[in-house]
């Protein structure tokens, strides 16, 4: 049960979305873009979350396509995390999809959802910044079409009313050497402890982790080091783990010290299967 | 565009049948199945999307109703337990021992009718992939197993 | 049918389709229109004085119709200790502790009310665990302790403590026990509170009719406890306290806790008797209702050289939370069982109940013996491991059997307790122990066995009763109406096999009235401590053998025969030597009708019951008495795949051997025992309450506290024997709980062999074990 009232909108454009986001927000009426809402419901539920009008835009066709063009994947941001993991066009971010939440939530959560919202781990996030995707984002001026990395600080940072419409990648980063490892408390359906990813682009290895910290992040530095053909792997790991700071997660999950201890073997991991292998 | 305002009577295709219901944006579909509808087989277990026992199909698709607004639902399909009429899978958890509070039972058999009819050659892996969206609390999980293997392999037999 | 047999043989239960269908209908599924709803502002401070409590702009909220806080019509609460006001009044004592109660029209205004109450604590130091309960000059929880009420005589809060209870066992001359033994070891373990956590969230209804009938509508364990509860405590004759209960989703011990009801009837009574709904959110029912006791026990055991056990000396301490409801029975439980289903002939225990700022306690599926069985378990494998005995051999050694004793210096036999050894032998073929119970796989994992025994006994008041009526229908079947409620167990199945198998009938045709209401069924003392097939299974044989002698003295007119002659089966009466000549039940409904149409008798309406023999309650200073009619004895095996390298483990088989004496409904038994195994399991590996310094429950939702799921359980194996209980009937003895108590402890066994280490806190998750290995440091060295 949500305890606040709100109004609903379900408009067929992304003009039409982002005209009543104006229009809504000068009315005093908090609106929001509601994508697949699982997050707004839950945490409405518990008066974390209010909003006075919600604007769902699964209605727009922009927002829902899944599929490759011109060199690109392009997809939508109302796209089911089950629609990315059965289409497989992306399988780095179908296997990181199918350990969201679980199955029958993944059918609701949808990939603009989980990069914008509250929850800290966003783990759809790590494949977007290892292809340093690009984000068709429509507001004031229309659409504009951002790299993520000018846009990401430790999340997406839209402008006030600024709609996410689309992602796109580049077709070559689809099939490149990848590594997915997420590891949980103890059971399958549980945020990450970690959540890792990595994908192989000729010699160079790049990383994201979820889980880490307060949020998703992908660090040149830690890149820097597991390239680094000449620190032998056992060194570059440790120097990694050893730099991680102190803003590790330390929760009811876990503690920092595991979760490092985790990571050491998350990043053997990849070195073993992804810099070894030829 | 959709615009729903304030309470309004819409229209919601529930097991087969339209039905006239008022909704206001901020009930869930959980919340118009059983106190407009009085479809209470779908059960609050946690409305928060944990447990699964509000588990419905929308468009043949499982979905936790306690995280669908009903507004979502408009004209889309959507089928509960009570339009379940002798399933294979029904009589599948009678015969396995399937349940045992029963209060679970509604959320699992939606799963596993969509599984039976969207991927009747499910293999284990699937299965539980599946199959652990939701919760039960009295039983090991072993017999609601059986009664989800059985009905695949009835249904392949048939088809086989 | 004319060779009846439906007790050992697998019975669908009788209301499974409507559990298919969403036909079966919990409390909250009867929805009508015109009920308000309650909603609970609860406490967001551990402990604190309540300094103002402004309900002012609330009560002006869009419809709201009353607010009840803790000064309408107060009245403390609690079947053992009356220490619990329904609405905490001047202080609030736990973290989810209900401060106010909105009624208002719907669920959401409810809400919305509760979000305009302004409250405002002045917090007082939080007592945060046993310890802090227990040293000296401790913050006290219940100042008033010792003024407070005890409707049960045999507890003994001690004032100006935290102490609730203690209970004390001495049996024996442990001095003496010491003298002979060779070796000892000590174990201390800790188990942290958890949750019943029941899918269908507790709810309850209640409205207050112009006759003065007060309607209860509550998903419970014991709606006669509430019927008489609410009774007392609100002065309403006990008559017109009608308490309705229809399929439980779920109890587990959790609903025969009495919390909701006094406060619907409060919110019923504010606004003038109208039906107001109650129900608890999953965050609700985790952190506001009661939930699993949390326990620490120091074990001490004395063996001889050959592993005979010589003395046992333990203490347990039962963290009962904010307010005891049946805390203290646990920690009796504890003590009554503290041997385990070993013979041990020189006993000191005590076992201590505890006050803090926990969230408060009631029944939980095993009622404290997961506890006992863990601690005397995990020190019998030390113990083994000292001797560097089999843990086989040093249990069998000990086992309990015929003509030993029990803790509170009860006599045991076959009858009372089961046959353990055979048990134990079963399990050994079962788990193919004799191949060893560690191996290293080619992997580099280590797959390990861990095995536990147990026992366990019933902790019910002395007078504790049930009943069963039986009557007919026109088409010659029967109706069969008693107390208990069906949680899950198939307990309404179980009663009707019961029945069909006394009266050689089809079970088919005998209807089980599957809700209760208290006005129409006879008393059920509680539908908890797997004592229903026991109690109502011997109210049903009692009702079964009234309805036969009426059968057959309405019999003998009908056929012109002496009743001797007559014998009962497959709905007729007829002359045993004679089968020929029978009367139906369905001429017998009105009674006889003479060929002249005069008639005589009138209905059939038959009855039984059943009142627990000859119990007594235990001396204060030795323990001394009989608490309950028998035991079930049982052993279990946990094995698991650890994996050195990353701390973890994986599940791989479980199973179970108990002595149920006789088996009613194999698979619907053999489902129990698996729940039971399988919430076992997750006591051992992830359920916990985790309390932050302010004792605070850090997890509330199912986000955060995990439970088990499709595919994390190991493959079960479940077998019983059957030692028949004389007084039980067919033989029957409970099984319902037993399926988890002696889980965490053979887990636990399995992963201290494999690890390599000592683990005697629960849950062991994997970085438990990686703590444990390597001190808890990152060590990039």
């Amino acid at each position: 049960m949500i305890p606040f009232d709100f109004e609903y909108y379900k408009p067929d454009t992304v003009e039409e979305a982002h005209k009543l986001y104006t229009q809504l927000n000068l009315k005093g009426k908090k609106p929001i873009y509601y994508g697949g809402g699982t997050e707004f419901i839950s945490m409405a539920r518990m008066n974390n979350r209010y909003a006075g009008a919600v604007i769902d835009i699964k209605g727009i066709p922009e927002c829902n396509v899944n599929k490759i063009e011109k060199g690109k994947l392009v997809m939508g941001s109302a796209v089911t995390l089950t629609k990315i993991a059965e289409s497989n066009l992306f399988p780095l971010l179908g296997y990181i999809s199918r350990r969201i939440a679980d199955h029958t939530i993944q059918g609701k959560i949808t990939l603009g959802g989980n990069l914008l919202g509250t929850i800290i781990y966003k783990e759809t996030m790590l494949p977007l910044l290892l292809t340093e995707c690009q984000l068709v984002i429509y507001g004031r001026d229309g659409n504009r079409i951002v790299n993520i990395i000018d846009i990401y600080d430790r999340g997406l940072n839209l402008n006030e009313g600024e709609v996410l419409v689309q992602i796109t990648i580049d077709e070559k980063y689809l099939t490149l050497p990848y590594r997915h490892v997420k590891r949980t408390k103890l059971e399958k359906i549980d945020y990450p402890l970690i959540t890792m990813a990595a994908i192989k682009d000729g010699d160079n290895i790049s990383v994201a982790f979820s889980g880490l910290y307060q949020y998703p992040i992908r660090s040149l530095e830690v890149e820097r080091l597991l390239n680094d053909s000449k620190l032998p792997k056992k060194k570059k790991v440790l120097q990694i783990v050893n730099n991680l700071g102190i803003e590790v997660l330390d929760d009811i999950g876990g503690s920092s010290e595991f979760r490092k201890f985790i990571m050491e073997d998350m990043l053997n991991q990849v070195i073993e299967k992804l810099q070894e292998v030829c | 565009m959709i615009e729903i305002l304030e309470p309004s009577i819409v229209t919601l295709n529930v097991n087969g049948v339209d039905r006239k219901v008022t909704v206001k944006p901020s009930d869930t579909l959980l919340f118009t199945l059983r106190n407009e509808l009085g479809l209470t087989g779908a059960k609050p277990g946690c409305e928060n999307g944990d447990c699964g026992a509000c588990t419905v199909l929308v468009d043949g698709w499982p979905i936790k109703s306690c995280l669908m607004l009903t507004v979502e639902a408009l004209g889309k399909n959507i089928l509960t337990v009570e339009g379940l009429k002798n399933t294979t899978i029904q009589k599948a958890f009678v015969e396995n021992f399937s349940f045992q509070c029963g209060y679970c039972t509604s959320g699992f058999l939606m799963v596993c009718h969509a599984l039976a009819t969207v991927q009747p050659d499910a293999n284990e892996a699937v299965i539980e992939e599946w199959l652990q969206s939701n919760i039960c609390r009295c039983t090991g999980y072993e017999e609601i197993g059986n009664a989800i293997k059985s009905t695949l392999n009835q249904i392949n037999t048939m088809q086989g | 049918m004319s060779d009846t047999k439906q007790i050992g043989v697998t019975t669908v239960r009788k209301e499974a389709w409507d559990k298919v269908t969403g036909a079966a209908k919990y409390t909250g599924d009867t929805i009508t229109t015109g009920t308000f709803h309650g909603k609970i502002l609860t406490s967001t401070c551990a402990h604190g004085l309540i300094k103002s409590l402004n309900i002012e702009k609330a009560k002006r909220s869009k419809g709201v119709q009353a607010i009840i806080t803790g000064e309408y019509l107060p009245a403390l609460t609690g079947s053992i200790i009356k220490d619990h006001p329904p609405i905490a009044r001047n202080k609030v004592r736990y973290f989810g502790e209900p401060v106010a109660l909105v009624v208002a029209n719907t669920e959401q205004e409810a809400s919305m009310g509760v979000n305009l109450i302004e409250v405002e604590y002045e917090p007082l130091p939080v007592v945060n665990s046993i310890s802090d309960a227990l040293k000296p000059n401790a913050t006290l929880v219940h100042e008033h302790l010792g003024t407070y009420y005890c409707p049960d005589a045999t507890v003994y809060p001690k004032a100006h403590t935290n102490m609730a209870d203690q209970v004390k066992i001495r049996k024996g001359n442990i001095e003496l026990g010491w003298a002979e033994s060779e070796i000892v070891v000590e174990t201390t373990i800790n188990l942290p509170g958890s949750d019943h956590l029941s899918i269908e969230t507790r709810v309850a209804k209640a409205e207050i009719l112009p006759s003065g009938i007060v309607n209860i509508y509550t998903s419970s364990q014991g709606p006669f406890a509430v019927k008489e509860e609410i009774s007392k405590n609100y002065q309403i004759p006990e008559g017109n306290v009608v308490v309705h209960t229809p399929l439980v989703g779920g109890g587990f011990g959790g609903k025969a806790a009495i919390q909701l009801e006094p406060l619907v009837y409060l919110a019923s009574f504010a606004v003038g008797g109208k039906m107001v709904v109650l129900s608890m959110t999953r965050e609700e029912d985790i952190m506001t209702s009661p939930s699993k006791i949390s326990t620490e026990g120091i074990i001490k055991l004395g063996a001889t050289k050959e592993g005979i056990i010589k003395a046992l000396e333990c203490v347990y301490y039962v963290d009962c939370g904010a307010y005891t409801d049946t805390g203290p029975r646990m920690a009796k439980s504890i003590a009554i069982d503290c041997s385990g289903p070993y013979n041990i002939e020189n006993i000191l225990c005590d076992s201590i109940s505890v006050y803090t700022n926990h969230g408060y306690s009631t029944s939980f599926r095993g009622f404290g013996h997961t506890a006992s069985t863990f601690g005397i378990e995990r020190a019998i494998e030390k113990l083994a491991k000292k001797l560097n005995m089999d843990p086989f051999d040093i249990r069998m050694k000990n086992a309990i059997t015929e003509g030993n004793t029990s803790p509170t210096q009860e006599k045991i036999t076959f009858s009372n307790a089961g046959n353990l050894v055979a048990c134990m032998q079963k399990l050994k073929e079962i788990i193919n122990w004799d191949e060893g119970n560690i191996r290293q796989t080619e992997k580099g994992t280590i797959i390990a066995k861990g095995i536990s025994s147990f026992w366990k006994t019933s902790n019910s008041p002395t007078n504790a009763s049930s009943g069963v009526i039986l009557t007919l229908n026109d088409d010659g079947s029967l109706n069969l109406n008693f107390g208990a409620v069906e949680i899950g167990p198939g307990m309404k199945t179980t009663a009707a096999q019961i029945l069909a198998e006394r009266l050689k009938m089809d079970i088919s045709s005998i209807h089980v009235f599957m809700d209760v209401n208290t006005q129409l069924s006879p008393k059920h003392w509680k539908t908890v401590a797997s004592m229903t097939t026991f109690m109502i299974g011997n109210a049903v044989l009692g009702a079964a053998n009234d309805f036969i002698s009426q059968l057959k003295e309405i019999g003998g007119i009908a056929l012109e025969c002496s009743q001797d002659e007559l014998e009962v089966a497959n709905q007729k009466v007829f002359i045993s030597h004679r089968p020929d000549i029978f009367i139906s039940f369905k001429d017998l409904v009105h009674g006889y009708q003479y060929t002249s149409g005069m008639s005589i008798y009138g209905q059939i309406i038959a009855k039984g019951s059943y009142i627990m023999s000859r119990l007594t309650p235990l001396d204060r200073e030795t323990g001394k008495g009989k608490p309950a009619v028998s035991w079930t004895v049982g052993a279990q095996a946990v094995e698991i795949e650890y994996n050195p390298k990353y701390y973890s483990y994986r599940l791989l088989r479980a199973a179970s051997v108990i002595d149920a004496g006789k088996v009613i409904n194999p698979k619907a038994a053999r489902g129990v025992v698996m729940g039971g195994m399988s919430m076992g399991l997750g006591i051992a590996t992830r359920e916990e309450f985790i309390y932050d310094p302010k004792a605070v429950l850090s997890n509330t939702s199912l986000r955060t506290y995990k439970l088990l799921r499709f595919g994390e359980n190991p493959k079960y194996a479940v077998e019983f024997v059957e030692t028949p209980q004389i007084d039980g009937p067919f033989g029957a003895r409970g099984v319902a709980e037993h399926g988890i108590l002696g889980i965490p402890a053979a887990f636990a066994n399995a992963i201290s062999l494999a690890a390599d280490d000592e683990f005697n806190d629960l849950p062991v998750s994997h970085e438990t074990i990686w703590k444990k290995k390597t001190g808890g440091k990152y060590d990039t060295l």
